[in-house]
């Protein structure tokens, strides 16, 4: 196998790790959703902690985006 | 023809002849810095104006102006406490530089300035070196205590190095993450965007089926716009929340 076509299959395996993320940030946002109707008085306090968690839980899965780019365009 | 979409991302010298040299590098003036003085002169500009009248019942520009000031003044206080609010000027200023880079990025045929690896990394170092130095002007070598959690002592030679090591990895995620935010999704635009060009090269049906990818990219566009706004504020409050640990170290306020 010639090394220009190893290069996109790893890309495209680096980008499995966006999987994670996708579901990491569904379960932040279904999580808040499910506990703000049950106690919509917190709600509007949490916002914070929801943006927060979202952040975190996406950069993880954006490491594996730049790993691809790296694998892509070095 | 349709672009390669990478090619937004290329930074090049706007004048042939170098500026200076440092170390024998030569420093260029480049499209990334014209977009970064645009910035800091709209940023500027338009708070400046805003603010001129000082009017006590503000105009819809100035209010514009006061409420981003307690937006940020606000997310101090609940992050970082009082002693955080002296730190105003400087988080409010990354605050407003990230924000007006990633709204201006979304201009077509613009430079998104922190889409660059470059930047964002050297703003992290910035934001991180200080936070150290704040640390250790509070509280003296007490600050590294900071690296000690509360634990039996034969865990500790285990959670010590751990604690280390993500302290220092938030200099990789908070610079990547507002990186490669801005990246995907202006490639992710430039995709779309390829589409509609080769669909209506195709000529016949698959001109007008072109709109289908024409009205996806109005869509993202519209997302982009939320994600520049909610990355300058996760830029800003995570910078607050390092702040905080570092002034008051394990105990909450």
């Amino acid at each position: 196998m010639d090394l220009a076509a190893a290069k996109m299959i790893g890309a495209g395996l680096a980008c499995i790790a966006l999987v994670g993320a996708g579901i990491g940030i569904g379960n932040v946002f279904g999580s808040y959703l499910s506990g703000a109707l049950r106690n919509p008085g917190a709600a509007a306090t949490q916002t914070t902690n929801l943006l927060l968690g979202f952040a975190l839980c996406e950069a993880t899965g954006l490491f594996g985006l730049v790993i691809a780019l790296i694998i892509l365009f070095t | 023809m349709a672009m390669h979409p990478m090619e937004q991302f290329e930074v090049r010298p706007l004048i042939e002849h170098p500026l200076f040299q440092i170390a024998g590098h030569n420093i260029y003036f480049t499209n990334q810095s014209l977009f970064m003085v645009i910035v800091v002169a709209a940023a500027s500009l338009f708070l400046t104006l805003a603010m001129g009248g000082g009017r006590m019942v503000p105009s819809r520009t100035q209010s514009m102006a006061e409420m981003s000031y307690e937006f940020v003044a606000n997310m101090i206080h609940s992050a970082a406490g009082d002693d955080g609010l002296k730190f105003f000027p400087f988080i409010f200023t990354t605050f407003v530089f990230v924000l007006f880079c990633n709204v201006f990025g979304m201009i077509p045929w613009s430079f998104t300035v922190t889409s660059q690896i470059a930047i964002t990394f050297a703003m992290t170092a910035f934001i991180i070196s200080m936070v150290i130095v704040v640390g250790f002007m509070k509280h003296g070598l007490g600050f590294l205590k900071l690296f000690v959690p509360d634990a039996p002592i034969y865990l500790l030679i285990l959670l010590v190095p751990i604690e280390i090591i993500s302290f220092f990895t938030r200099l990789v995620s908070l610079s990547v993450r507002l990186f490669a935010n801005m990246l995907a999704g202006h490639t992710m635009l430039a995709v779309f965007a390829g589409f509609v060009v080769m669909l209506g090269a195709a000529g016949g049906i698959l001109s007008i089926l072109s709109i289908g990818p024409m009205l996806m990219i109005v869509a993202i566009m519209l997302l982009e716009l939320l994600v520049a706004g909610l990355q300058a504020y996760v830029f800003a409050i995570l910078t607050c929340i390092y702040l905080n640990e570092a002034l008051h170290l394990h105990d909450h306020h």
